[in-house]
């Protein structure tokens, strides 16, 4: 494996400087995402124009686009695959699961099946949906711990309940969708996962949430470490193990939740992401969640460009391009762990 | 004072009793080894002291408090725990892995002291690991592994340390080596050791007392000369043996064969 020799051949200072690199080249990557999604989409601008339109002129037409639309829009991209990179890092950890992603094992689904309801049932209620998703994120995560728990946890039962009650959440919300077809608004951009038309307001959901799950997941980093060396050795460390684990699971969710209240059901970036972050800076939570989380804007931002651009005029929601690169994927890490 | 004590244990897994009204006293500085064949629950009986598993009844004290009542990370400072065959991520290295043995000594807020780095370094040298302390552990060989994790248990500055089947998988040399290091633990800074051993010789040779499992409950307690017999191999066991006594008193056992059951 590529980390074990990076590892290996390596003094403890070199990882570190190591370490540092990967952190900044993945920070470079994300600002990258961030000039191409500003400058590229249905109207080319410049990177000077843009500069422009955000410090000097709002009023103007380019401004207008880069104000309105693909700044905020950018954002909530950014912060969008910060949480789910962050959840999906976490829940691997916590879970002891490489296959675990918010979206795989139905905690986006529970966010999202009460975040329809209150969407479709009780839209004076709008202000609740990001809590009441946090809340049905946090209640799938719970019944799929207690359909997999056997006298432990094993990796392949959590996939197999997850599949089950994300099934079981799905259809709700696809039955709501079918009643109530005329007050959801772009129903289909939000079961797969979209960022079209997302602006200002969005990025006020979900920028208080960001930061702090964010804050939480950081703090919760060596507990996550000593968690990952199996349960009786971080017991015998006195670690709390069943806090800690019902712990970073509510972070999880949470950080899962505003993601889907904000994009609907992105898939895929908590699993790729904190992958690639972890081949790269090792499982030390301390690099690892860090990483994860500006790897994770990176990924979202390039994708949702590229989504923007590849069928132009026609746009596709990024869940597509997150789906058609992350389903192989899953795939491959499924049959190297079995 | 007993050290870590158990009292009246009961444990049952689906139905069927591992621990049956189970009492056991280690007192400070002793070497206790525990003993036993297949299911006699002395697995389950290390779980239960290390609050791995709860008992249905009965209390586990630790210097006369109940564990129940004590914070998980003040347990930690006092006792470290070391199950069988643990795995760690594939990338640590032996420092990152013995650092962690400092978790009960740090809160939440703070990161490494210089306590840390003293402690670390002489977990380190006394697990003769000092040299290697940068190697990938999963690169490492069966017993030098188990060395490692020796040593992030010492990291906890423990008085009491409980290992479950220290030895197995180690060929005869590492298994040695192993069972010689607790020793000199023992003798040099008088740490409490309590573990599961399947080698009755070992456990014969390395221990001040000896308990013997039969069925969830002690079948005998005591010095090895008291308690490793041929009536004791013959109805735990189910073996016959011969039993000699080395230069140091200690049972050294030869087994013969199989105790043949009547009819």
């Amino acid at each position: 494996m590529l980390n074990k020799e990076i590892f290996s051949n390596n003094t403890i200072s070199q990882r570190g400087v190591w370490r540092a690199t990967v952190i900044v080249i993945f920070t470079l990557l994300a600002l990258g995402g961030f000039i191409l999604s500003l400058t590229k989409g249905a109207l080319s601008i410049s990177l000077q124009d843009i500069v422009g339109a955000i410090f000097y002129d709002h009023a103007g037409a380019t401004g207008q686009v880069i104000w309105n639309i693909r700044l905020p829009r950018t954002l909530v991209g950014a912060l969008v695959g910060m949480n789910l990179a962050l959840a999906g890092a976490i829940l691997q950890g916590v879970m002891k699961n490489p296959l675990a992603d918010p979206h795989i094992i139905g905690i986006s689904s529970g966010a999202g099946l009460a975040g329809v309801t209150i969407m479709v049932l009780f839209p004076h209620l709008e202000y609740l949906v990001t809590p009441m998703a946090f809340v049905g994120a946090m209640t799938a995560a719970i019944f799929i711990y207690i359909l997999a728990w056997k006298g432990g946890i094993r990796p392949v039962r959590i996939i197999l309940a997850g599949v089950a009650v994300s099934a079981f959440l799905n259809s709700g919300i696809s039955a709501l969708m079918v009643f109530y077809s005329d007050r959801v608004h772009g129903a289909l951009m939000w079961m797969v996962g979209g960022l079209s038309a997302r602006s200002w307001p969005h990025l006020a959901i979900i920028l208080p949430y960001t930061v702090v799950g964010g804050i939480l997941a950081l703090l919760g980093a060596r507990r996550l470490n000593i968690l990952n060396l199996g349960d009786d050795i971080a017991r015998g460390l006195g670690l709390n193990v069943e806090f800690s684990r019902l712990a970073m699971t509510a972070v999880a969710a949470l950080l899962a939740a505003s993601a889907v209240s904000v994009v609907g059901l992105l898939g895929f970036v908590g699993l790729i992401v904190p992958h690639g972050a972890r081949l790269l800076v090792g499982s030390d939570y301390r690099y690892l969640l860090p990483a994860s989380a500006i790897l994770g804007m990176a990924v979202v931002t390039i994708s949702d460009t590229l989504a923007r651009v590849a069928f132009s005029p026609v746009e596709i929601p990024v869940g597509i391009i997150m789906a058609f690169v992350g389903a192989p994927f899953f795939l491959y890490l499924l049959r190297r762990d079995a | 004072m007993a050290i870590i004590k158990a009292e009246k244990l009961n444990l049952s897994f689906d139905e069927k009793e591992v621990l049956k009204n189970l009492t056991i006293a280690v007192g400070k500085g002793q070497i206790i080894s525990i003993i036993g064949p297949n299911g006699s629950g002395k697995s389950t009986l290390l779980k239960a002291l290390s609050r791995n598993v709860k008992p249905d009844k009965g209390v586990v004290y630790l210097e006369d408090v109940d564990l129940t009542q004590l914070s998980s990370k003040v347990i930690a400072r006092k006792m470290a725990v070391l199950p069988q065959s643990p795995q760690a991520p594939k990338d640590l290295t032996v420092r990152d892995l013995v650092e962690y043995g400092r978790y009960p000594h740090q809160s939440w807020w703070q990161g490494k002291s210089g306590q840390d780095d003293v402690c670390v370094a002489w977990a380190l040298s006394q697990t003769g690991l000092t040299e290697m302390s940068e190697r990938i552990v999963s690169t490492l060989s069966g017993g030098e592994r188990q060395r490692v994790w020796i040593a992030m248990a010492l990291a906890q500055k423990p008085e009491i340390l409980l290992l479950d089947e220290p030895t197995t998988y180690l060929d005869i040399c590492h298994q040695l080596e192993i069972m010689e290091l607790l020793a000199e633990f023992n003798q040099e800074h008088n740490i409490t050791v309590v573990m599961v051993l399947h080698d009755i010789n070992h456990a014969a040779r390395y221990s001040d007392f000896i308990a013997v499992l039969q069925q969830g409950k002690v079948f005998a307690m005591g010095k090895s000369a008291e308690v490793i017999t041929s009536h004791t191999l013959r109805s735990v066991f189910g073996v016959e043996s011969i039993i000699n006594m080395d230069e140091l008193g200690k049972p050294v056992v030869n087994i013969t064969g199989l105790t043949k059951k009547r009819g």
